[in-house]
């Protein structure tokens, strides 16, 4: 039935959107708060899903769990493409293309890095709950989305609880606005950014581990996320940690009906014409300041 | 004249008429007014002087009437044209030159690059003018002369000093042969010495016809150049007269020269 | 030089290379050869938005595959009625559909700052693809085979035509990237390089200038890519949208150097030719490694490319 199907397909979507808003975090950190564009962050979550199965396969370990362990890894991971970047383009003020350029290459290296190790076949994982689902009357919720989406959501209050109740994660919200500020408060940006910039990896790890938990992964299917992401945190209103999770739920829905009723090839268009839409029109977001 | 800047009037009503007239000048940034209803006329040939904390709108007002950015109440009428939703660079055509506050020289060219820009794209751009690439190399050295800039004609921006760079960011709108030119607080970091240059090189280019608005926190400029001083505090016009009655007004002692 | 006086000299060149291959008679040079030569169209074109007005285009394989897809629309509808068309009408007709896509592209974004742009090229590049994929006229994801005629008049060798016609357009693109710097509008586009609100003060119309880079832009991206079907035979999404051309596109002139025609020239000729000969001696996967580690290497070490390289070499010949 028509009805059952919609439902269904809401339901899909909203479990999709949470995954969404795990990919978009580190973006929306990043790029949102830093201005720091890292057209690599979905190159990385690939990174996360190919560690994620390394350890589970041989270990048994469950990915997330694998991601967990992972995190300081991502983390330091950050620090150090910080550094790097700091040193070349922040530091000398050069226009911010060339570090648009800079995370362009990282994007490639890494997938060509990932094929030349794992080569171009599709890799999963097993996990126990892989094959079941949860039935409410008509409703079905797959423990392979359910999962992944529900630590998602844990993952996303936790960052929004830091950013709003610490010290750092409030100078974060800070050094987007206005950095002369907190040097003003005797507070180093260059040190927040890092460490912001590195929390925003971190979330790699968690997220590529989704994915793999959620579907099979190539090295390069983090394309198809780069559009996806930056939609969702521009749809959002850059910068806002709600703004995104609302942002993402909103294209996971769109696209699980348009997945549902017209096909799963038309997906992609959806999300990037929705961006093309909001960049016209509307650059500051739907939920925009 | 094209349609969008409405009608022009005739040659001959200009008299009477302001160079520059700004009613009810309104500028929101979100919930933050930045410009409440002011009113502004200029007559031709004026050396204006517009102070006020900082906050206060200055920049803001300039942004509006250059075109940097649109107002949203009001209108702007330069030379009797309105001016409503014109781009900037058709402002700096019809005569209407601004320097930024902050220097932003092209960077990637050379000094004399940054000042052929203009050049071309405003003056070259008048109906009626072609510039020959001798006459534009001519017109070039002698702004930058007039600055004393011109043995720094090859160099790039960032090998020059703070107040070079400042001299060129001036130079820059010079060069567009400005009706009305706005310098936008162009002395801030300079020394005594090279203030009173500004000064005398804005009332050289005064006499020379052009009408100057001056935006300034050193009063001893101010007072040197102003033939009439406005006073902008919180998006408001709070005094706007001789400049000598205008530092005595105690509204102005108040919410301004007293802090 | 003057540019009429350039054009004799860069065509003289291009006919000595053509004459030369010719005597050498491989035809896998030609082969070789052409992949080379798109790449410097592509170079170029990617530059005159990216390197002169500072608009990072990450969508070239979009562009590079309407001109693609537009050959395999027309030689379809030529098929169906039996008239085929000639090869640099495609590339004519080509040109002028990724012009008018630049155009769309233009007005879309016209108002969003750089970093903004760069990402709707990236959204637009995955529209564009997707459409392709569900148009069933031009092959779907299935693909599409073009018949290459056998026999050229003259020529005789198929691959040898489209090698002079893809030298031809490389002419063309050095000649139009090169009188553009060296015009009023090459000077307005650095301006917006530099400081689009400081342009707009000193009387640049930076919309206007913005549109004509990108169509400028994506009228070559369109030529160059419109002989691409009858060069491979079979056109899928895969091969036309490759992000290969997106990333080559960014990394040839950035290594090569950005700030004149020059530049990509040199950054397609080394990296394509280094491409051909890693792809052949060790893998593709190698050879595109290479080419990201060394766009990362150059923005890093070397902002002004190969040619910045050069100047700052001579630079210090003189001085010492």
């Amino acid at each position: 039935m028509q009805f059952d199907l919609l439902i269904n397909a809401i339901i899909a979507g909203l479990m999709l959107g949470g995954f969404y808003a795990a990919v978009t975090a580190g973006i929306s950190i990043s790029f949102g708060m830093l201005d720091i564009v890292n057209i690599a962050h979905p190159g990385f979550i690939i990174l996360g899903s190919y560690i994620a199965y390394i350890v589970s396969t041989n270990f048994g370990i469950d990915p997330i769990v694998v991601a967990i362990l992972a995190l300081p890894v991502f983390y330091a991971l950050g620090t150090g493409i910080y550094g790097i970047y700091f040193q070349s383009f922040e530091k000398r003020g050069q226009d911010p293309l060339r570090g648009l350029a800079f995370f362009f290459g990282l994007l490639f290296v890494t997938e060509v890095v990932l094929i030349l190790v794992f080569g171009v076949d599709y890799r999963t994982v097993d996990t126990a709950y892989a094959g079941g689902s949860l039935k409410l009357g008509v409703m079905e919720f797959p423990l392979r989305m359910l999962v992944p989406a529900l630590v998602s959501l844990a993952m996303f209050a936790a960052l929004q609880l830091y950013m709003s109740r610490t010290f750092i994660g409030r100078a974060v919200m800070a050094v987007s606005q206005d950095p002369q500020a907190l040097e003003l408060m005797a507070v180093d940006p260059t040190r927040i950014k890092r460490i912001a910039f590195s929390i925003s990896m971190a979330t790699c790890a968690l997220a590529g581990a989704f994915l793999i938990v959620i579907q099979p992964v190539l090295p390069s299917s983090g394309r198809e996320y780069i559009g996806r992401v930056f939609a969702i945190c521009v749809l959002g209103g850059l910068g806002s940690l709600p703004g995104t999770l609302i942002a993402a739920l909103l294209i996971g829905v769109i696209e699980s009906i348009a997945t549902t009723f017209y096909g799963p090839s038309w997906a992609p268009a959806v999300s990037f014409g929705l961006l093309l839409l909001t960049l016209a029109v509307r650059p500051s977001g739907l939920l925009g300041r | 004249m094209s349609q969008i800047m409405g009608q022009s009037v005739p040659e001959e009503a200009i008299g009477d008429v302001p160079l520059l007239a700004v009613e009810q000048l309104g500028k929101r940034f979100g919930g933050f007014v930045a410009l409440d209803t002011v009113d502004l006329a200029v007559p031709k040939g004026q050396r204006l002087g517009l102070i006020g904390p900082n906050g206060s709108g200055k920049s803001t007002l300039v942004n509006c009437i250059s075109g940097t950015l649109q107002n949203e109440t009001g209108s702007v009428t330069f030379g009797g044209q309105r001016l409503d939703g014109a781009p900037a660079h058709r402002r700096a055509r019809l005569g209407l030159a601004r320097s930024f506050q902050l220097p932003r020289p092209f960077r990637t060219m050379t000094v004399a690059e940054n000042i052929r820009v203009p050049l071309i794209y405003t003056v070259g751009a008048r109906a009626g003018v072609h510039l020959t690439s001798s006459e534009l190399e001519d017109r070039c050295m002698e702004v930058l002369t007039l600055v004393s800039l011109q043995d720094k004609a090859g160099k790039n921006p960032f090998d020059l000093t703070q107040v070079e760079m400042r001299k060129l960011e001036l130079a820059r709108a010079m060069a567009a042969e400005p009706k009305l030119l706005i310098a936008d607080e162009s002395m801030a970091g300079l020394s005594h010495s090279e203030v009173e240059d500004i000064v005398a090189l804005l009332i050289r280019m005064n006499e020379r016809g052009v009408t100057i608005i001056m935006i300034e926190h050193i009063m001893r400029a101010v007072m040197a150049f102003s033939q009439r001083l406005v006073v902008l505090v919180s998006g408001r016009k709070i005094a706007d007269g001789a400049p000598e009655d205008v530092i005595k007004d105690k509204d102005v002692v108040g919410a301004y020269l007293g802090t | 030089m003057n540019t009429p006086k350039f054009t004799l000299v860069l065509a003289a060149v291009a006919a000595a290379l053509f004459i030369a291959f010719r005597l050498i008679g491989n035809d896998y040079l030609f082969f070789a050869g052409y992949t080379v030569l798109q790449y410097i169209v592509i170079a170029t074109a990617w530059n005159i938005l990216g390197g002169y007005c500072g608009y990072v285009n990450f969508g070239s394989a979009g562009f590079f595959a309407v001109g693609v897809y537009s050959t395999v629309f027309f030689y379809n509808v030529g098929q169906q009625y039996d008239v085929p068309l000639p090869i640099p009408l495609l590339m004519v007709i080509g040109g002028i559909m990724s012009g008018l896509l630049g155009l769309g592209m233009g007005y879309l974004t016209l108002r969003l700052r750089g970093v903004f742009f760069a990402i709707a090229t990236l959204a637009l590049l995955v529209v564009i693809e997707t459409f392709v994929v569900n148009w069933s006229f031009v092959g779907g994801s299935r693909g599409a085979y073009i018949i290459p005629p056998s026999e050229i008049p003259v020529l005789g060798v198929f691959i040898h035509y489209l090698f002079l016609l893809m030298l031809g357009l490389v002419v063309l693109s050095l000649v139009a990237a090169r009188t553009i710097e060296r015009s009023s509008l090459g000077i307005g586009f650095a301006t917006i390089r530099d400081d689009e609100l400081a342009a707009e003060a000193s009387g640049v119309p930076t919309l206007r200038l913005k549109l004509i880079a990108t169509v400028v832009s994506g009228a070559l991206f369109g030529m160059a890519g419109a002989p691409f079907p009858y060069y491979i035979g079979y056109v899928e999404p895969g091969s036309a949208f490759n992000l290969a051309y997106s990333v080559n596109a960014i990394a040839m002139p950035m290594i090569g150097g950005t700030m004149s025609w020059v530049g990509p020239m040199v950054g397609a000729l080394l990296l394509s030719t280094l491409q051909q000969v890693i792809t052949v001696t060790i893998s593709s996967a190698a050879n595109l490694l290479i080419t990201g580690l060394l766009l990362i290497g150059f923005v890093i070490l070397a902002p002004k490319g190969l040619v910045g390289l050069w100047q700052s070499f001579t630079a210090k010949g003189k001085r010492s």
